[in-house]
């Protein structure tokens, strides 16, 4: 059988060339040797290679959205996460361009690959949220977007003749940035997250942490939980979901340290003889990838190598269904729980009406 | 190789990777999703009573699945469905054997093969309405679809029956079919050859699809291939054991020998473990649920006369004809029940007459009655007053008569005594 675990790579972001792919596994081989404990082996447990392989043979999709006011470092934050310019940054915009006057959406696909694993990465901009002078109701074109996505999906799911693979362009996360004010969050913000932590995973993020010191950036951080928690905002890892003990405890482990403080870059430094991806200033070099500097790896890790799968599974089984169950209530006018099929009772009164079936 | 969800179009470039990113656990975290949620795997066995079913599953799975034999005295097919949660490592399989009972043992088979299809498409159509559901919970399913169907050929040695080319034209488009002669050890090595080309060439000729090993991934097209070419496989199931040199193995042992069931010499039976379980079980889950569920449901809203609408059209085509539907049948029940309405009063105004007459009828009696009463008490009474008519002239003339009476005796008397005086006188 092949390693389970991905391999845990030093922090250091080294400037390899993209690791070589993992030796592919050969067809699960018979158990050698005479055991006779053995001769009870079936080969269930093959089905997890089975699947595997076929996992990785059709590759995965992955939207990713970042929301905040520009020069947070949104996008510095994306191709720092994806180690690689996934994102065009603002600096890289004309000076004639200006700000755009309402909310726009801009989605870029990527296909990267590493270790065999193909996918397609999606991020999608929000620029001109939150620049305006007047923000009201900004959030609505991105909630829009969202559930266009969901639309989308809900109707080649209904189709007499599907595809066989749907193509997925729902967001699942949404990165949200709050700014590094050291008070408490700003009403624009918490107006976003209570609209759309019921559309879409929000991982809320303090951008430029490099701003804060520790103990005001623990001290914000706290704040924030607070005011998040009074204020009703489920941000994910959402407690509803929690599915066992086990889940519960490792995710209360993560929303106790979120929103994670970060940095981003793109740049590198030789530090202690290694390079690393750093910001560097007049009084030190930032390490993006230290935990003692910023929380940028943990949001790595969390976001890419332990939640990806649930980030998708959580709005496909949540979200999805949930917009789903909403349009098609309203659409129909049918009671929630009843099927489409035949055993419907249309709310005729009084005089019993005959089962359709 | 899969390209439709990594199809460049003009945005979508290739990059290369500055440094480890780390989602090359992705298929992990999707394994380790599976597995704590636990797989299911659901067989079909079809095959004559007897032809050794429970024993090959008892032998594929290690386990002795509890069961009794059945008879040949079934009426019909019927099929039997039992579940088992199996354990490996950290893997739970929910299985589930489905058995066809009686099959093969009427006199008329023609119906044979209706209870199978039957199933088969229960199984689809379960589904199917958990996926229409508004609120639905289809990643806690438990799937009943059939993954695999392993048909049980007889070893006659010479052909398919009929009943097997009919059975199995009828299940391949709704399920895998993984053909297998069973018993195999009642055919000798070169009649088995003969016997498999025999079976393959007429299961081609009467175009039966069986299920293909898939050969585009290259880690499992090689073997997929020199298996194909084994098949049917001819497989021999057993679990009792027997020493063989120093080790135990599953066997049945003759009088002339011991067929051992894993030599591979001996039968196909590690072949079919291979292929079923051990590499191809999650491309037979997969072919289930995107071929033949497909097919189903799209036959199945197609017949319920759903139809896609052209990719512009804003609402759902599903809901619109739904809408339409709902309505054609709330106006077909507002008919009826007009006409049941109508009927009802119609009824009642019957009932109604029916009544009334009834009452006037009664009512009649009623009058005649008493009138019979009252001319009977006339009558009565008239004849009362002619009876005391009579007896008051009774009386008179009694009264009357005794008057005469005294009268006359009182005559009488004096006649007597003048008779008498007469007499005497005379005497004298």
């Amino acid at each position: 059988m092949s390693k389970g675990l991905p391999e845990t790579r030093t922090d250091a972001a080294m400037s390899e060339l993209v690791p070589e792919p993992r030796p592919k596994p050969a067809v699960p081989m018979k158990p050698i040797g005479i055991n006779p404990n053995l001769l009870g082996y079936i080969g269930i447990d093959t089905i997890i290679e089975q699947m595997r392989k076929k996992t990785m043979k059709t590759g995965f999709d992955f939207n990713i959205m970042v929301v905040g006011q520009s020069g947070l470092g949104k996008s510095t934050l994306v191709n720092t996460l994806f180690k690689s310019q996934v994102s065009r940054k603002a600096s890289s915009w004309n000076r004639e361009e200006k700000i755009p006057k309402t909310v726009e959406i801009k989605a870029i696909g990527h296909v990267i690959e590493e270790g065999g694993v193909k996918m397609k990465l999606t991020v999608i901009d929000t620029p001109g949220f939150g620049d305006q002078i007047n923000n009201e109701n900004c959030w609505e074109p991105i909630e829009k977007y969202i559930n266009e996505q969901y639309e989308k999906f809900l109707k080649e799911e209904v189709n007499i003749a599907r595809k066989k693979r749907i193509p997925d362009t729902r967001v699942h996360c949404c990165l949200y940035f709050i700014s590094p004010t050291g008070h408490s969050l700003r009403p624009l913000d918490l107006e976003f997250m209570k609209h759309l932590s019921k559309v879409v995973n929000i991982i809320p993020v303090i951008a430029k942490a490099d701003t804060m010191t520790l103990e005001e950036k623990s001290e914000f951080k706290q704040r924030v939980r607070k005011e998040l928690e009074v204020n009703g905002i489920e941000f994910y890892p959402q407690k509803e979901f929690d599915e066992d003990l086990e889940d519960k405890t490792e995710n209360d482990k993560i929303r106790e340290s979120m929103p994670f403080a970060v940095v981003g870059s793109d740049k590198e430094y030789q530090v202690n003889g290694k390079r690393v991806l750093g910001r560097k200033t007049p009084w030190g070099i930032i390490e993006v990838e230290n935990l003692n500097h910023c929380e940028f790896a943990l949001l790595r890790d969390f976001v890419i190598r332990t939640h990806l799968q649930d980030l998708k599974e959580v709005t496909h089984n949540i979200h999805y269904e949930t917009y789903r169950a909403k349009r098609l209530n309203d659409n129909g006018g049918l009671p929630p729980g009843e099927g489409l099929l035949g055993t419907v009772l249309p709310p005729v009164p009084a005089t019993p009406c005959p089962t359709a079936e | 190789m899969e390209e439709q969800g990594l199809k460049q179009n003009e945005e979508l470039r290739n990059l290369s990777l500055s440094g480890h990113v780390g989602f090359d656990s992705l298929p992990d975290q999707l394994v380790n999703k599976s597995t704590s949620q636990g797989f299911c795997f659901n067989i079909l066995c079809v095959g004559e009573t007897g032809i050794g079913k429970s024993t090959l599953m008892d032998t594929l799975f290690n386990t002795k699945f509890e069961s009794d034999p059945a008879t040949h005295n079934e009426p019909g097919v019927r099929l039997k469905a039992r579940s088992y949660e199996l354990q490996e490592s950290n893997v739970r399989l929910k299985l589930t054997i489905v058995d066809t009972v009686g099959f093969g043992d009427q006199i008329n088979k023609d119906d044979s093969y209706k209870p199978i299809v039957e199933y088969i498409d229960a199984q689809f159509e379960a589904y199917l309405q958990e996926e229409l559901k508004i609120k639905r919970s289809l990643f806690n399913y438990h799937d009943t679809r059939i993954h695999a169907c392993l048909y049980f050929i007889a070893p006659t040695g010479h052909s398919l029956k009929s009943l097997d080319l009919v059975t199995m034209k009828k299940l391949d488009s709704k399920v895998n079919i993984i053909p297998i002669i069973a018993k195999a050890d009642t055919i000798a090595k070169n009649e088995l050859h003969k016997f498999k080309s025999k079976i393959m060439s007429e299961l081609v000729s009467n175009g039966v699809q069986i299920y293909q090993f898939p050969t585009d991934e290259e880690t499992v097209a090689e073997i997929n291939a020199t298996m194909s070419v084994h098949l049917p496989f001819a497989v021999v199931g057993s679990t009792e054991e027997v020493k063989i040199g120093n080790k135990m193995a599953k066997a049945r042992q003759y009088p002339w020998g011991v067929v051992q069931v894993e030599n591979e010499n001996h039968c196909d039976f590690v072949k079919l473990r291979e292929m079923l379980i051990r590499v191809n079980m999650e491309d037979l889950r997969e072919q289930t649920h995107t071929r033949h569920y497909e097919l189903y449901r799209r036959c199945k809203l197609e017949e319920m006369g759903f139809k896609d609408t052209d990719p512009d059209s804003k609402p759902f085509s599903l809901q619109e004809t739904y809408e339409a539907k709902r309505n054609e049948f709330l106006g077909e029940l507002q008919k009826k029940e007009e006409e049941m309405r109508q009927m009802f009063v119609m009824r009642v105004k019957e009932k109604e007459a029916e009544l009334k007459e009834a009452e006037k009828e009664l009512h009649e009696k009623f009058d005649l009655l008493k009138r019979t009463h009252q001319e009977e008490k006339k009558k009565v009474e008239d004849k009362k007053k002619e009876l005391e008519e009579e007896v008051n002239n009774f009386q008179k003339k009694k009264a009357a008569a005794q008057l005469l009476q005294s009268q006359a005796q009182q005559s009488g008397a004096q006649q007597t005594k003048k008779d008498k005086d007469k007499k005497n006188a005379s005497f004298t």
